[in-house]
């Protein structure tokens, strides 16, 4: 009577096949602790190798045989990931429930196709505009709702998203539900014209997730970040400790956005067209899912996990109409098997095993010798 | 402007009226499951989906063919409606329950978990139907919209100023009220019902008293789900139409009908959706109903900076942080 | 799954006679064995979206008229590739990059819908593809200088004022009410009925509501409230259906007309006949009925056939998209610049109707037709200046 159903033909019952793959992983992560300065490099600079050969041509035609693998590379992949580490700082790193996410997106994306086709600023300053305005817009939204505890949040901030997607399709000053065309592409770098090739749009994908990525580890490791997990573990605490945990919590807010902000920005660059339609809740939901699969918390997993979640269904164009069921058959699935997600890191796994991390565990569910929730401890 | 909303006040809260009590039934389904086991159970949206498509088939079945007229046929109809989208609304909830979320709460899941799962669930419910099983039922590629025969005639039966009140809406309305009436009458004397408030409020004494837990969870789906078929069945006899999405916009209103009226909170989830229907259909008359949605969401955000747990509070349970 | 299978062995086989009549060194080559050479296609569309319907049937005439032209056993064979983008940009995107790069078509028929054409054009325009819609009403599309671009369809600048002026003549209204959803397609129709309208003195009023809403009752009291001699709705049949059934049922009469995005027979299914019934719908398109003669009747009696179903909306159109792209290909211009430069004169008698493009891309030929709900079904009428509204 314990979730036995879905692992019943393995010969020991307890064990999924994922609890192999978290061994794994915690011996890597083992030897990730105590790597040397240049070991640690060697990895930084192996991945960096492996995400620029990644467009050839020789692994897109396995990896995406549908469409073209580099346009699928900067979107929806690169894009995903990108929204990802932007809201793993509100979801992973804060706490805070959001279904909404999607809304900072639009608003990057709009501010560039509006100040560039209406008064033709140039790119980076309508990016720099974008991000701006999404960090605006994160703490208007914020600041009265984040007193509210997770799902009064989490409501809030869906209808939140909702109410910026409706407006940009009913305001007429940015196109309604027209959208707005020929959006400018950024200038040319190096020599590197921007233009109908997703190749240059590619790199300055990998440049701005590189850039995002670098700024939550420095985060994260910083009293900003420990402030953040004090909240996450148990916010009446960080209080009485003397967290200003509604600055945090705003802070968290505001930097979210602002890398939503950034996405939407490199997206709406390199789309030529955008419309309120670009924004559903679904991309919402789907970003969080691309979280939570990874491991919500810890990076590498985060972006694993919305590698995934972009790349799958491209992969598996063949099964095309059966693709988004398959999909939503793999989230249950994965959350049967592995809540905690693909690459959890060993302190949320910690803090969700006792309940604290997030959002806390469900209700009516009394830890006994029988919850399978201690399992994983002793191996 | 003030004529036009003279014109439009009665009319629009007639309206309000009706649209709202099919929000308040769906909200139920989310305030009884949140009590209990605190998640948002976005599925639930499918589950209210599955309850028109159970009337949409049972009236295509028996083929109303004759003119509708009011009479005992019709209402034994209706009857029928609502309890056949009663019984597949509940038992697809009950099989929800079980298949993504009781492996997780076995496991000790999180609640962002669940609620994937339940994002994940939702995603696969709608492909299903519109990929299988909605073709299978009515013959018709399964994104089109399916349209059911009429047999509630839609004879005016007064006038309250220059609002026609017909009698599909004054059954929409009592339909909605009796059964609410009688859920609440449930939970609150019954002994399932002592558990499930016993549970939602302390599960762990629960269990030291004797609740079993998992029939607890069981029960609040199957209660919740068939309000939700109950609701499906009337959206279908009112709207006469349904769609493998249909339950996407409507579950959101339901939700914020939930939060906006105090979640876990059964009476507040009434005064909720007939709330959002009134506010949504009153604020359409000066800015146009394509705000609609931006209305309801806007009026959730004001309640809860002002009520931070509803117009009515929590009280399935007291609140636990 | 075979049929996917023998599908792809036919884009192999494709793609290696491609390469081998690359090899062999241009036209000297394949006159050799008889083996014909290939050129591709494609068509882009939602074929499996909501909107489906609207969409498979220009793809079926298309497939229809690349099949007879295969049939005929010319020189140069052409292969129809299919994309579904479901209507979306962002899947327009990256399935034409792979179209143009890895397939190489030579010409492309759709996209289907505005937002995807807006997205793609300047693709298509780069790599020097031309492209024929079928059915993309938006009247931006034509404004944006792409030289490659084309439509075997009338816009929405035309239709709108069409169905307006089709209304003031046939019932000469005081004051109309325009409603729309909030989709690109359906606001871009009322505005442009809206205008019309009050340019020709009519008082307009209007609302639109969001694309999934079901519950129409704030827009029916307004419209109640308002007292309108005609309603005119922008958008697609399944709002469409809805709204009417909540209409008559709410007590308004007045007559309600649309445009080609509610020209299907799902718009009766959805309002229920007696609701349905008397609603005009204009359309750039011409449908062919069963009692249809001459060349519709055979391409009629054909699609019948070939697609086992009544034509539909836009299969003419797909069919005369897809004419426009053989001829050039029996002309012997087999890539995509010499394909544009045919397209710049061709001139033959469609299906639907004349096709002869202007140098935006916009056929010569605008005519719009009307359509009745008449007993349950969909009846044309006629040309918009001829037709005459029955009852």
């Amino acid at each position: 009577m314990k979730g036995d159903e879905v692992t019943s033909e393995e010969t020991t019952p307890r064990r999924n096949p994922f609890s192999a793959i978290g061994h794994g992983i915690d011996v890597m992560r083992d030897w990730w602790e105590h790597a040397k300065v240049w070991q640690r490099y060697l990895v930084y600079i192996g991945a960096v190798v492996f995400a620029l050969i990644l467009p050839a041509p020789a692994i897109g035609s396995f990896m995406s045989p549908g469409a073209d693998w580099t346009s699928v590379l900067v979107y929806p992949i690169g894009t995903y990931i990108l929204l990802a580490v932007g809201l793993n700082v509100v979801v992973g790193q804060a706490g805070l429930l959001d279904l909404g996410f999607v809304a900072f997106f639009a608003i990057g994306g709009y501010n560039v196709a509006y100040f560039g086709t209406q008064y033709h600023w140039n790119y980076w300053a309508t990016v720099v505009m974008g991000i701006a305005m999404a960090a605006v817009s994160g703490v208007i939204l914020g600041a009265p709702t984040l007193r509210l505890r997770g799902d009064y949040l989490a409501i809030v901030t869906l209808g939140f998203g909702e109410i910026v997607r409706i407006t940009a399709n009913n305001a007429d000053v940015i196109g309604g539900a027209r959208g707005i065309t020929n959006v400018p592409h950024p200038p040319p770098i190096f020599g590197t014209k921007f233009l109908l090739d997703p190749a240059p749009y590619y790199y300055l994908m990998i440049v701005a997730i590189a850039l995002v990525i670098i700024f939550s580890v420095r985060l994260q490791k910083s009293r900003v970040g420990r402030a953040w997990a004090a909240i996450r573990e148990d916010e009446d605490a960080a209080e009485l400790m003397g967290v200003p945990t509604f600055k945090f919590k705003l802070l968290a807010f505001a930097i979210g956005a602002m890398i939503g902000g950034l996405a939407g920005g490199v997206y709406a660059g390199k789309a030529v067209f955008i419309e309120p339609n670009t924004f559903p809740f679904i991309l919402s939901a789907t970003i969080l899912a691309a979280v939570v699969l990874g491991g919500s918390g810890n990076l590498p997993g985060v972006i694993l996990g919305a590698f995934l979640i972009g790349w799958l269904p491209e992969r598996f164009r063949d099964f095309a109409e059966y693709r988004i069921l398959i999909f939503g058959g793999v989230l249950v699935l994965m959350m049967a098997l592995r809540p905690e997600g693909l690459l959890p890191s060993r302190r949320r796994k910690a803090e969700l095993r006792e309940g604290t991390g997030g959002m806390g565990a469900m209700g009516a569910e009394v830890a006994g010798p029988t919850t399978e929730a201690s399992a994983e401890v002793n191996q | 402007m003030l004529q036009d909303f003279l014109n439009q006040i009665l009319p629009s809260t007639v309206g309000g009226l009706v649209i709202g009590s099919i929000y308040a039934l769906v909200a139920l389904g989310y305030t009884m499951v949140y009590g209990v086991l605190r998640l948002i159970n976005f599925a639930h949206s499918e589950i209210f989906m599955i309850g028109t498509f159970a009337s949409l088939v049972l009236l295509t079945a028996i083929a109303p063919a004759a003119p509708a007229t009011f009479g005992i046929a019709m209402i034994g109809t209706l009857l029928l409606c609502m309890v056949v989208s009663a019984i597949a609304s509940g038992g697809a909830a009950v099989l929800l329950e079980t298949v993504a979320y009781r492996p997780l709460r076995k496991r000790g899941a999180t609640k962002l978990a669940a609620l994937i799962s339940a994002i994940g669930a939702s995603i696969f419910l709608q492909e299903l139907f519109a990929l299988e099983i909605i073709p299978w039922l009515t013959d018709k590629p399964g994104r089109n919209q399916a349209s059911a025969p009429r047999f509630v005639p839609r004879d005016e039966l007064f006038h309250i100023g220059n609002a026609a009140v017909r009698l599909d809406h004054v059954i929409v309305i009592i339909a909605a009220v009796l059964v609410m009436i009688a859920l609440d009458q449930t939970v609150s004397k019954t002994r399932i019902g002592r558990g499930i408030r016993a549970t939602a409020q302390d599960p762990e004494a629960a269990v030291l008293m004797g609740v079993s837990i998992d029939n607890i969870v069981r029960v609040t789906f199957l209660l919740g789900g068939a309000m939700a078929g109950v609701a499906g069945a009337l959206y279908l006899m009112e709207i006469e139409n349904t769609v493998f999405n249909v339950g996407f916009v409507l579950g959101i209103k339901a939700f914020t009908a939930a939060v906006l009226g105090g979640i876990g909170n059964l009476r507040g989830a009434l005064l909720g959706g007939i709330v959002l229907g009134l506010i949504e259909n009153w604020g359409a008359i000066f800015l146009g109903s394509q705000w609609k949605d931006v209305i309801a969401f806007t009026v959730l955000v004001i309640v809860l900076m002002f009520r931070p747990t509803g117009i009515l509070g929590e009280s399935l349970q007291r609140a636990r942080a | 799954m075979s049929g996917a299978r023998l599908g792809r062995v036919l884009v192999l086989a494709a793609a290696a006679s491609l390469v081998l009549g690359a090899c062999a060194g241009g036209g000297g080559g394949s006159s050799s064995g008889g083996d014909a050479t290939t050129v591709k296609i494609g068509f882009m569309g939602d074929l499996t979206g909501e909107n489906s319907a609207i969409v498979i049937p220009p793809r079926n005439g298309a497939k229809m008229a690349i099949a007879e032209y295969n049939a005929k056993n010319p020189k140069t064979k052409i292969e129809l590739v299919e994309y579904d983008s479901q209507g979306k940009p962002d899947q327009a995107t990256s399935l034409i990059t792979k179209a143009v790069g890895t397939d190489k078509i030579v010409g492309l028929i759709g996209p289907a819908f505005s937002g995807e054409s807006k997205a793609i054009g300047a693709q298509l325009e780069e790599n020097k593809i031309p492209s024929i819609s079928p059915s993309a009403t938006n009247p931006g599309l034509a404004k944006n200088g792409w030289k490659y671009w084309h439509r075997v369809v009338a816009n929405d600048n035309d239709q709108g004022p069409g169905i307006a002026e089709f209304l003031i003549k046939a019932k000469s209204p005081k004051k109309a009410f325009v409603l729309s959803d909030d989709q690109e397609y359906s606001v871009g129709l009322a505005e442009a009925v809206a205008k019309t309208f009050k340019d020709k003195g009519v008082a307009v009023e209007t609302d639109k509501f969001a694309k999934d809403a079901s519950d129409y009752s704030s827009t029916v009291s307004k419209v109640k409230s308002a007292n309108p001699d005609v309603i005119v709705y922008g958008g697609y049949y399944a709002q469409l259906g809805r709204l009417l059934k909540q209409l008559r049922d709410g007590g308004v009469t007045a007559i309600v007309a649309s445009g080609d995005g509610s020209l299907d027979a799902q718009l009766i299914s959805g309002a229920g006949q007696a609701a349905a019934e008397g609603a005009v719908l204009a359309c750039p398109c011409n449908i062919p009925s069963a009692d249809v003669t001459g060349n519709l009747k055979t391409f009629f009696d054909n699609y019948k056939k070939s697609a086992n179903a009544d034509p539909a909306i836009y299969s003419t159109e797909g069919y005369d998209a897809a004419t426009a792209f053989i001829k050039a290909v029996e002309g012997g211009n087999t890539t995509g610049e010499k394909i544009m430069d045919f397209l710049k004169t061709v001139n033959f008698e469609g299906v639907s109707k004349p096709i002869k493009f202007k140098d935006n891309g916009e056929p010569e030929a605008n005519s719009i037709f009307i359509y009745q709900v008449k007993g349950g079904v969909l009846k044309l009428l006629g040309p918009s200046a001829e037709a005459k509204l029955e009852g």
